[in-house]
């Protein structure tokens, strides 16, 4: 049943990449979970995320039976089924930190507003595919899409997590724009889009939200809560300078300075033992991945693999960007992980379902529609 | 178009490919320049700040509302605790200083180091306290051997006081720590784990005014855990004090009087629905919770049998007893089954069906009109008023003067009592209504029931012309300033469903009751101020039709409760009280001189005594 051209295309450099970034991400993680005292309660957090990280391969192994040009055509079908899983977290799901975000599902316990992220790019691929033109979209073609964004933002900000909703948007801008929208429509929405704006700060945000903006804009507002992180963890990247303070030997890891070191702040873990050597190999392979998908989308002969393609790419470009942004003060602290090597399993596993899809989409090359 | 739609044109793709490209580039540029920025150009300075470790965050807590009474007497406030804390980082070696610390605390070395390994991980630079509140003998000691105890600190929370220990205990409520649950939930921003917050009374519900806002401090330290420079400091913002309605001094005499006995008082000033006292006996000492009750208190209280943990004015629920004529009265003459001219004769029982009800007086109270029954509290005569009103028309008056349904005070855990109907009890017991039992519904025995803050208000109403006021405990909210935050105004929830001519006759009968020659209640008749009430006993038990007990013989549990209702002056009210105590057996000899006492107090009639030798006595306290 498999085709023999499948196997002679596949993709082993960029499954290369995944692999490497995944060894680094569980070095890190081993760093930030057993530094410091106590290790042996938390290094159930490294076991875990080995556990996630291996179905996250597995994943990607049976996603690549199936041709992707199935998800096309199915892909009304998985955006509905993400939508009514958001819908259930809020009958059913559990509530932490004050937020419905997650779905209990015996031991499982996933955030639906990370496979939405996938399921949107899908079908936006899908919608997108069939309306490009030389001369970009209009207002008429955006309809649809618009709508098929909005359905889960409302949802997902009214969690309240406004963090993963403006990424959903920023991914769905992303792809829109680089299927190319009529300059009209862009002046339209800009001239709309400006005034709105302040209607948004003063109607549109929860107090908390508004104070992490204004303490990005001035740390001293908040000397206690996000702006000590930010300067602890400022601190515990240039500490590490050019090479490091080796494996195991970060001080501000290991003596719990930092808040969140395993999960959203795991870079700065990286920062501080291997410095700006060690930083800049991620970089770059992070760098590679993403123009890995890039290429992926241009040898794609079918418009909606290659839509798709650029929309996965994007979704991981957008979570490296703002992750590390924010870990080194150049952002606002939101919530979002650094792809493959944050501890979490939804995470991950979208991410792995990511690249399942490009690699699917990549030995698939040469299949035209 | 055509090909571009499903196969990608080349030139197309790689055009809209290198703006995006370009995007990656830049982004991961900046990226790597800020790298430049933070691990080269200003390495070496984070690297000094990371080896020494030198920047602490030190929160200061902030100090919760303060609470005044009517009169700006200062009900609760804050004293400083001395918390003993320890920063493990800079009590090197650890062992050794906690060890001298027992040794000069007689604190078990064991408990201790039990509180240090609960704190795990996270607690290696943030102060951990030891011992909560400790002595100042302790302080001393502890101050004394500073040098002895590096990283041993002494840390001064402001803590909980409430001045007039027990008093109001039900209605001020108390503080205890947060859980993890509500800690997660998100709705208390500023609490911190080991943090209070209001869990009973006033000071839960009016948690999010009391509770202030945490501050904190930056600050550089040195080996020694010494503060050498502060970065930065948020000053904590004090929580916002409240003004009650409540008056102490009357709190404090309401409480006097029902010391010993089970029950509840609530005054009302019927103006404004303001709580002038809501006392509920047996109390409790809101001290006691500061710093996390003993457990050995708590059982104390949860086994005593008086309930000294619930708020008896809003919590328990009684059936109303006669006090509850006052209805069937008001729905007899707004539904025209009785006038003020009809009358009845009282033969000492009545005959329904083949049963004979009782009347509490045995002889018959003779040829009655509805003052005269209010008067003398006849039951025949609201037997037979009640019979034909039926139950759902009793029960629509009941609603329509807040019985059976929660007055609206702002204190949790309020009962709404039980107003039956036919449907009720069909859905209840899938039973129909028997017309026997309406008999007792309107003499207010059977499945009634009310709560003492319910008969306050409603009997507030009858004083003050019909209106149905929603009990206010707060006035104002002020800051720490004293500048207005907010401020509570009455607020009244309905009317009494009756005339200004039926509800005159109402309380006409209701002023005999104290003043009539033959009133349940006159022998708490005061010389300057009249009074209109009414008495209840309520049964604890139901007994069968004509049997007749001797209440002195059965235990003190099974004996009767006794209510009274009343609003003073009758002509223009100042106040509305209503009693409750529990087995006081009757309503005229337990609960009214309680409330006799109590409008005599802050009325301000002076003993007859005093009377006669201060004319204007009178003047001077008003």
């Amino acid at each position: 049943m498999f085709d023999r051209r499948l196997i002679e295309n596949f993709d082993w450099g960029f499954l290369g990449v995944i692999i490497l970034i995944c060894a680094a991400g569980m070095m890190i993680l081993y760093s930030a979970v057993t530094a410091g005292a106590d290790g042996a309660v938390l290094h159930g957090l490294f076991k875990k995320q080995a556990v996630w990280m291996g179905a996250g391969f597995f994943i990607i192994l049976v996603s690549l039976v199936v041709d992707f040009r199935e998800l096309g055509k199915l892909h009304l079908f998985f955006y509905v089924l993400c939508v009514g899983l958001l819908v259930s977290t809020y009958l059913f799901g559990k509530v932490g930190g004050g937020s419905q975000r997650w779905l209990v599902l015996g031991p499982i316990r996933m955030q639906p507003s990370e496979l939405m992220k996938i399921s949107l790019i899908i079908s936006l691929a899908a919608v997108y595919a069939g309306s490009v033109s030389q001369e970009g979209l209009g207002f008429r073609n955006l309809i649809k899409p618009a709508t098929l964004c909005l359905i889960p933002f409302g949802l997902i900000v009214n969690q309240p997590d406004l963090g993963t909703g403006l990424l959903l948007l920023l991914i769905a801008g992303t792809i829109t724009l680089f299927v190319k929208v009529q300059k009209k429509v862009i002046l339209t929405f800009t001239g709309v889009g400006l005034p709105i704006v302040p209607l948004v700060w003063f109607f549109g945000l929860k107090d908390y939200q508004k104070g992490r903006i204004l303490t990005f804009l001035d740390p001293d507002r908040d000397p206690l809560g996000a702006g000590y992180h930010i300067i602890q963890s400022k601190i515990a990247i240039g500490s590490g300078m050019l090479t490091g303070k080796g494996f195991l030997k970060g001080t501000q890891n290991a003596l719990n300075f930092l808040p969140e070191q395993h999960t959203d702040f795991i870079l700065s873990v990286l920062a501080e033992e291997w410095g700006f050597a060690g930083c800049v190999v991620l970089l770059l392979l992070y760098f590679v991945l993403l123009f890995w998908g890039l290429n992926i989308a241009y040898n794609c002969r079918n418009m909606f693999g290659s839509i798709l393609a650029f929309g996965i790419t994007a979704m991981i470009f957008w979570q490296i960007f703002i992750n590390i942004g924010m870990v080194m003060g150049l952002m606002p602290v939101v919530g979002v992980p650094l792809p493959l090597i944050s501890y979490g399993g939804s995470s991950v596993v979208t991410n792995m379902v990511g690249f399942g899809i490009l690699l699917n989409i990549s030995m698939r090359k040469f299949t035209s529609s | 178009m055509g090909d571009i739609n499903r196969n990608p044109d080349r030139d197309w793709l790689k055009q809209r490919l290198m703006g995006a490209s370009l995007c990656i580039v830049l982004v991961f540029s900046l990226l790597l320049l800020r790298l430049v920025y933070l691990q080269m150009i200003k390495g070496e300075e984070y690297r000094r700040l990371s080896q020494t470790n030198c920047v602490r965050l030190k929160s200061i807590k902030s100090s919760r509302g303060l609470i005044y009474d009517r009169s700006n007497t200062l009900l609760v406030d804050n004293r400083p605790a001395f918390d003993l804390s320890i920063v493990l980082e800079d009590a090197k070696p650890v062992k050794e200083t906690v060890a001298h610390l027992s040794g000069l605390t007689g604190e078990p070395q064991d408990e201790l180091m039990a509180s240090i390994k609960k704190a795990g991980r996270s607690a290696f630079y943030k102060p951990l306290v030891l011992k909560r509140d400790i002595s100042r003998d302790l302080l001393a000691m502890v101050e004394s051997h500073q040098f002895d105890l590096p990283g041993v600190y002494i840390d001064i929370e402001p803590t909980r006081h409430y001045i007039y220990e027990k008093t109001a205990a039900h209605l001020l409520g108390y503080l205890g720590e947060i859980n993890r649950e509500e800690l997660q939930s998100g709705k208390y921003p500023n609490v911190k784990t080991g943090d209070s917050i209001g869990r009973y009374g006033v000071e839960k519900s009016f948690e999010p005014f009391l509770q202030g806002k945490r501050g904190g401090r930056q600050v550089e330290v040195d080996v020694n855990g010494r503060v050498i420079k502060v970065l930065k400091t948020v000053d904590p913002v004090p929580g916002k004090d409240l003004y009650l309605t409540l008056d102490l001094k009357l709190q404090q005499r309401a409480e006097e009087l029902l010391a010993g006995k089970d029950g509840a008082v609530v005054v009302l000033d019927p103006s404004n629905g303001d709580v002038l006292v809501m006392a509920s006996t047996p109390s409790f000492d809101q001290n006691d919770f500061i710093g996390g009750i003993s457990s050995k208190k708590w059982r104390a209280l949860m086994d005593d049998p008086g309930r000294p943990m619930n708020n008896k004015a809003i919590q328990a629920e009684y059936p109303p007893a006669s006090t509850y004529k006052i209805i069937t009265a008001m729905a007899g003459l707004e539904e025209k089954v009785i006038d003020r001219s009809s009358t009845f004769f009282c033969p000492g029982f009545y005959k329904f069906g083949n049963r004979r009800y009782h009347c509490w007086n045995r002889h018959g109270h003779g040829e009655l009109d509805v003052v005269g029954a209010i008067e003398r509290s006849c039951d025949v005569f609201f037997y037979r008023t009640g019979e034909e009103l039926g139950v759902d028309k009793l029960a629509q008056y009941a609603n329509g003067a807040g019985l059976g349904r929660l007055t609206g005070i702002r204190l949790a855990h309020e009962r709404d009592g039980l107003i039956p109907t036919a449907a009720w009890k069909k859905k209840r017991f899938k039973e129909s209504w028997q017309a026997g039992e309406t008999l007792s519904i309107s003499i207010g025995q059977g499945f009634n029931l009310v709560t003492p803050l319910q008969m306050a208000v409603f009997i507030a109403a009858v004083g003050n012309g019909g209106t149905l006021y929603r009990p206010r405990i707060v006035k104002a909210v002020r800051d720490y300033r004293g500048k207005m935050v907010k401020e509570i105004e009455p607020e009244i929830t309905g009317g009494l469903p009756v005339s200004p001519e039926n509800l005159a006759l109402v309380r006409k009968g209701m002023l005999k009751v104290v003043h009539g020659s033959r009133g349940t209640a006159r022998r708490i008749r005061l010389k300057d101020i009249t009074i209109a009430g009414k008495t209840g006993t309520a049964q604890v038990f139901s007994r069968k039709a004509g049997e007749k007990f001797d209440n002195k013989k059965l235990g003190r549990t099974l004996q009767d409760h006794a209510w009274f209702v009343c609003y003073a002056p009758a002509e223009n009210p100042k106040v509305a009280v209503s009693v409750m105590i529990e087995h006081g057996e009757h309503g005229s000899s337990a609960a009214a001189p309680v409330a006799g006492e109590l409008i005599r107090s802050y009325l301000g009639a002076p003993d007859p005594a005093m009377a006669m030798l201060s004319e204007h006595g009178k003047d001077q306290q008003e």
